[in-house]
């Protein structure tokens, strides 16, 4: 039970990185824009997040822990827009090809964030490894009380910093802003056919710039997640976001572009990426065998949603297309 | 829309007789000029160290002796056999994001080859099956992805990006079970007495047959890409599957065929990594470089040729930055910040190769009517 317990928890844990990333990246897609570049905006969030309170920290005697937090949301969520904001420029302003900008904003990214991740301690005079252990402590305080009240639930339920929450959140309201709003209606319009929106008075570059800035926002706060309570306020140059960066852009198609479905499915990824650790009478070797789980079940349910070619679960329309009005 | 719109500022389209190829390049080549700037200019705030000063560094680092200047020639050639292999994918307009995956599982058949037949294949017999089973590997793994797409119009994009991380906890498995010394979790240098296994010298170069290998790869896929029957066959599905299909053109046999020999190519990159390069094998033997063929591939347009160049250009910037990171202690993977930069503006600057765009100098001209 408790081994099940701690399963979840850990999944949970793992879930929440991706989640943020693939509810930002599902905004993105909903305008038609299919960027790539998610495991390089997970880095930008999460590097961004970690310079700014590293920072605070150094030059602050008592750092102040809701300061800590607003500076590290704040520095992950602009410079992943900034991410973002390039990609943009480039593949709708300058019409670059999408896969092409997003592979190169991966390979950016990555390595800005290593560099300096690997580097910013030693360029700023100190020695051995970045630490911000009071803003990484802020991040992971659950709520006072409930974690230990209700026992095993409680631990299942409220045993996490505020970011769980949030991303929760984050997912909710986004599906209720594409179902429910004429803001949301005019970005699926676009993303499902520009022209058609074009000509009914939409901005189809507005929205497509807006939705794209703003999903890369909402996916670098999984870089900064990451960063601040999956690794405890240190930096992994392992590549390890760049893995969930990429299996939050498969959480997008597992959930078919539906933000609410990604929530259950980050939980189900995460634990099916550290059912490895608990399983018992696992060798070394065969645990590297099952940390191929995630990456197959997703294999597989590509392979069983282009099967069913079921008109709820189909991509925008014009996804991964350019829209140039002069070429209609 | 009641509100009069006045005149955009600036009026694109598309130019209708392309720019002449030397205007075209003059582009290129500034854009990789003001990037080159802009690189030298981050490493001045990085590290204080003089812009000029900088590409000099970077020199010394790529070129400086003549072991480096092998090392440079023998990645170089290995990033352009993935380039090469990528071509035929991205020409059919299939995203193979995969080449990580098969250039790895062509590592791992060719390590296997080292470790298992070291004792009972002689050396000429024991390359060429490991040249075999590396292509074998590489086409697999490239055809199950080509599979689905082909038969099911799977996205290969995802597809082919997961294989990758299939092939690495497949490598991650292999590595637990070839261990050497026990319990280090790595492989170590394979037959280093022996040298079973291993790339000849030929003409007194550790890497001449690397140059040999990749360089008939070049020319091969150029006339394949360009004058055979397939190649016009993978150009004709690149451009529009229907067209293809009003040709009679069997668009699934090609897409198929197609990411098999991509997948191929790969996994000799796989067999040039490890018995021509590192002479192990590790989850690291493709280190992202699968990733950064596919831009070599795609801003070359899939011109192999042209391919060398852009290769030898990433090449010369990651021995230079790490060069200059390691003069000054620091990470090394400013090198692929770099890279990014330069790669952004030469994106940037084929939209000023593809349209044109007019200002408006002031001219309020009417509204369109």
């Amino acid at each position: 039970m408790k081994q099940i317990i701690s399963l979840i928890q850990a999944g949970i844990v793992f879930g929440t990185v991706i989640l943020f990333g693939a509810t930002g990246e599902t905004l993105t897609e909903k305008s038609g824009n299919l960027n790539l570049g998610v495991p390089g905006i997970m880095y930008l969030g999460g590097i961004a997040g970690l310079i700014g309170v590293f920072f605070y920290e150094m030059n602050t005697p008592v750092p102040n822990k809701l300061v800590c937090i607003a500076i590290a949301l704040l520095c992950a969520f602009i410079v992943s827009m900034l991410g973002g904001l390039l990609f943009s420029l480039l593949t709708i302003t300058l019409r670059a090809n999408q896969n092409v900008t997003g592979l190169t904003l991966t390979i950016f990214a990555g390595g800005f964030a290593n560099f300096f991740g690997g580097s910013l301690n030693k360029l700023a005079g100190g020695v051995g490894q970045i630490s911000v252990a009071v803003t990484s402590a802020a991040f992971r305080t659950t709520i006072p009380g409930l974690s230990n009240a209700l026992g095993s639930i409680g631990q299942i339920l409220f045993s996490y910093g505020f970011m769980v929450y949030l991303a929760i959140a984050i997912a909710v309201a986004l599906a209720w802003y594409i179902n429910n709003t004429s803001v949301g209606l005019n970005l699926r319009a676009v993303g499902e056919n520009p022209a058609t929106a074009d000509a009914a008075g939409i901005h189809v570059t507005k929205y497509k710039y807006l939705a794209t800035c703003i999903g890369a926002g909402i996916s670098g706060l999984g870089g900064l997640y990451y960063v601040m309570d999956y690794m405890k306020g240190t930096w992994d140059s392992d590549g390890g976001i760049e893995r969930l960066g990429w299996l939050a852009v498969a959480l997008v198609i597992f959930s078919s572009w539906k933000p609410k479905r990604g929530i259950w499915g980050s939980y189900l990824f995460g634990v099916l990426s550290w059912l490895y650790f608990y399983l018992p009478g696992l060798t070394r070797r065969s645990m590297e065998l099952f940390k191929m789980l995630p990456y197959l079940v997703t294999v597989i349910v590509l392979i069983v949603v282009s099967l069913r070619h079921s008109r709820d679960n189909q991509p925008p329309t014009s996804l991964g297309l350019p829209y140039f009005r002069e070429e209609r | 829309m009641t509100k009069q719109k006045k005149e955009p500022l600036v009026r694109i389209s598309k130019r209708t007789s392309g720019l002449p190829t030397w205007k075209a390049w003059g582009i290129r080549v500034a854009a990789l000029a003001a990037s080159l700037v802009v690189c030298a200019l981050v490493i001045y705030a990085i590290v204080k160290m003089n812009p000029l000063k900088v590409y000099g560094a970077m020199f010394e680092g790529a070129f400086g002796t003549n072991k480096r200047i092998w090392v440079t020639i023998r990645d170089t050639m290995m990033l352009l056999c993935i380039a090469i292999g990528l071509a035929p994918a991205f020409k059919m307009r299939f995203w193979n994001i995969g080449a990580e995956g098969q250039i790895l599982v062509g590592g791992i058949a060719s390590a296997a080859c080292m470790i298992y037949l070291s004792k009972t294949v002689t050396t000429l017999p024991l390359m060429l099956l490991m040249l075999a089973l590396s292509i074998v590997a590489g086409a697999i793994w490239g055809f199950i992805p080509g599979l689905f797409k082909a038969k099911w119009n799977t996205n290969e994009t995802l597809f082919t990006l997961m294989m990758n991380y299939i092939a690495i906890q497949m490598c991650a498995y292999f590595v637990a079970l070839w261990e050497n010394p026990f319990g280090s979790n790595t492989v170590g240098v394979i037959n280093p007495q022996t040298r079973i296994g291993w790339f000849p010298k030929l003409l007194g170069q550790d890497y001449m047959l690397n140059v040999i290998i990749v360089l008939t790869l070049t020319v091969g896929m150029f006339i394949y890409l360009r004058y055979s029957k397939q190649g016009y066959e993978i150009a004709v599905v690149g451009e529009s599957e229907n067209t293809a299909r009003y040709a009679a053109i069997n668009v699934r046999k090609v897409i198929m065929r197609t990411m098999a020999i991509s997948g191929a190519v790969c996994g000799i990159a796989g067999f040039l990594a490890v018995s021509g390069a590192s002479h192990t094998i590790s989850v690291s033997t493709a280190g992202g470089r699968g990733f950064t063929a596919i831009i070599v591939a795609w801003l070359a347009k899939f011109n192999t040729f042209v391919m060398i160049l852009i290769s030898a250009l990433l090449i010369f910037l990651d021995k230079g930055s790490i060069e200059i990171a390691s003069r000054y202690n620091l990470s090394n993977h400013v090198s692929n910040m770099l890279t990014g930069i330069i790669l952004f503006f030469i994106l940037g600057s084929e939209f000023f190769i593809n349209y044109q765009v007019k200002f408006h100098h002031g001219s309020k001209r009417e509204a369109r009517a």
